[in-house]
């Protein structure tokens, strides 16, 4: 039984067919890479899956139930955590409070518990605060929780995002090119911290990115993405010497 | 002396229902990016609405149905009104705006005036034309204070709204609703995509600023026990320029902002003749908004994105 699986997804923007025939299995553990030149639909069908567009068409399953049609909030809480390509984060609240923002759901306390500071209220923030600075101790930024994100550097705020969906426990992680403008050091840092979430959690993880060297080294199965349809699906040996892909992302006349 | 302060003690009253009002209004604006022209109505209609309640209670109290000293009826008046006046608000987001979530800020803007039309000429039908009273639930009381005069009327509607501020407050830093307030200020996007049901705190966001819009509206009707149908445009309209000049979208702007107003107003009132108060009070505001045109604590334009 796959946890997430996803039969012939189509979508339309109006005229134009954006995505084609989409079809994923993904196991619990997996990690999966989605690759393709800009403007092939990576980004759209991350936004098909967590439920910001509608499929036209095509089943989703997360966990063995349908999700097509579900609000993006219930999207989420079924297990489903995400990064975004242009870092989304609020930008005057502090690392924290982002990791915490993430446990909405799970926050027990009312009206009472926020006016007076009830013991239930400690006690579900002491929890929060515990799980959240180990998060951030996994990132490497437990040193900046406190701290305001619109001030931090580019790669840190890739880490506050990542937490951030961490906090969720989803089953699932989708990283939307998590080291788009990252320099080679903290390129290093967070294939790392990619596959120790990967061993500490149990999780699948489905990445996008433009570096092929990136995954090709952390991805078991690579599907490229050309116009919206699957051209290849493979190992990252077989992505990598599979002329198709080659051609998409090089040019024809080079193959020949 | 006694003369400035017996001012301050007005400004400060009527600080208090623009803070209240502007409050609704940067709320909304905050998490998503648009003001709700009919906010200064829904004053009106909590206005009302207190005033029916009050009335029916007051009512109770005198074929001895009910035994209840004049300030609880007004306690058991806001907290009624407030609950009742916020339904109206989740009804005018849930009609009114939810549907343009996405289409551009014009129309969310003339839905707004629409629906403020169509409460002040619904509440015409329903109530007629002539004025109503709102009932005097307590006795003045006029101290001395050491030549400076106020009633305890004055000092309950500063403290009843200084109260109400500091609730607002503690559940927009500790609740998990209002930590989803400030996130969706920043970027509305990502919210619901973290487990949050957005749908929720934007009704949540306009229940609670028309609840402080109806305490503003009865704790008016406390102090000047008069009402009628189009008393909300004026007052909606000077809370809208507290909101703008707090900075759009922020609290403690707003806040202060409302007070600040209040403040001009009753000052220019004591050197100039008050036929000219606004003239000159709102374009000391519009001098301000020259060189700061973001507000007290608004940021400079912002990018927001939104799908």
């Amino acid at each position: 039984m796959a946890l997430l699986r996803i039969e012939n997804m189509t979508h339309y923007f109006g005229g134009l067919r954006a995505v084609h025939n989409y079809n994923l299995d993904i196991e619990p553990g997996q990690v999966r890479g989605l690759i393709g030149p800009n403007g092939a639909g990576k980004t759209t069908i991350f936004n098909l899956i967590t439920g910001i567009y509608q499929p036209s068409k095509g089943k989703i399953t997360l966990g063995g139930s349908g999700i097509v049609g579900l609000h993006p909030h219930q999207i989420a809480s079924a297990g489903l955590g995400r990064t975004f390509q242009d870092l989304r984060l609020w930008r005057h609240m502090t690392v924290l409070e982002h990791v915490k923002m993430a446990r909405y759901s799970k926050i027990t306390y009312g009206l009472i518990g926020a006016f007076f500071g009830t013991p239930k209220r400690r006690r579900e923030e002491a929890e929060i605060e515990e799980r959240a600075y180990h998060l951030l101790g996994m990132m490497g930024i437990a040193h900046l929780a406190d701290q305001v994100v619109v001030n931090l550097p580019y790669g840190a705020q890739r880490k506050v995002e990542m937490a951030r969906a961490l906090s969720m426990e989803p089953k699932i992680l989708f990283l939307d090119e998590p080291t788009a403008g990252m320099n080679p050091e903290e390129l290093r840092q967070m294939m790392e911290i990619i596959r120790q979430v990967r061993d500490a959690f149990g999780l699948a993880i489905f990445l996008i990115e433009h570096r092929l060297k990136m995954v090709m080294e952390l991805c078991e199965r690579i599907q490229t993405l050309v116009f919206g349809e699957v051209i290849a699906e493979g190992t990252p040996e077989e992505i990598q010497n599979n002329p198709k892909v080659i051609e998409a992302y090089l040019g024809k006349e080079i193959v020949e | 002396m006694t003369y400035f302060f017996q001012n301050l003690v007005n400004a400060l009253q009527w600080g208090s229902f623009y803070a209240l009002i502007a409050l609704g209004y940067s709320m909304v604006y905050s998490i998503l990016m648009l003001f709700n022209f009919a906010h200064g109505d829904i004053f009106m209609v909590g206005a009302y609405i207190g005033f029916g309640v009050a009335t029916g209670l007051v009512a109770l109290t005198s074929y001895g149905a009910i035994v209840l000293p004049g300030w609880m009826i007004l306690v058991l008046t806001i907290m009624i009104s407030m609950f009742l006046t916020s339904l109206v608000g989740v009804i005018v987001e849930r009609v009114g705006y939810r549907p343009l979530r996405d289409a551009p800020r014009a129309s969310a803007a003339i839905t707004g005036l629409m629906i403020g039309i169509i409460l002040e000429t619904g509440n015409l039908a329903i109530m007629g034309a002539t004025r109503v009273s709102f009932p005097p639930l307590i006795q003045s009381v006029t101290y001395d204070i050491g030549g400076v005069f106020v009633t305890n009327k004055k000092i309950m509607i500063v403290v009843v709204s200084l109260l109400f501020m500091f609730a607002l407050h503690l559940f927009v830093q500790r609740s998990r609703w209002g930590m989803a307030m400030r996130a969706m200020a920043f970027d509305y996007v990502v919210v619901p995509l973290m487990g949050v049901p957005i749908n929720t705190i934007a009704a949540m966001t306009f229940a609670i600023g028309s609840g402080l819009a109806a305490v503003a509206g009865i704790l008016f009707g406390v102090a000047y026990p008069v009402l009628d149908p189009y008393m909300g445009i004026v007052f909606g309209w000077k809370a809208f320029v507290a909101a703008i000049l707090g900075g759009r979208g922020s609290i403690m702007g707003a806040t202060l902002a409302g007070f600040l107003l209040g403040f001009i107003e009753i000052f220019v009132a004591m050197a100039f003749p008050s036929t000219l108060r606004d003239l000159i009070a709102y374009s000391i505001i519009l001098l301000i908004l020259a060189f700061r045109p973001h507000g007290f604590f608004g940021e400079a334009y912002s990018a927001r994105l939104r799908l």
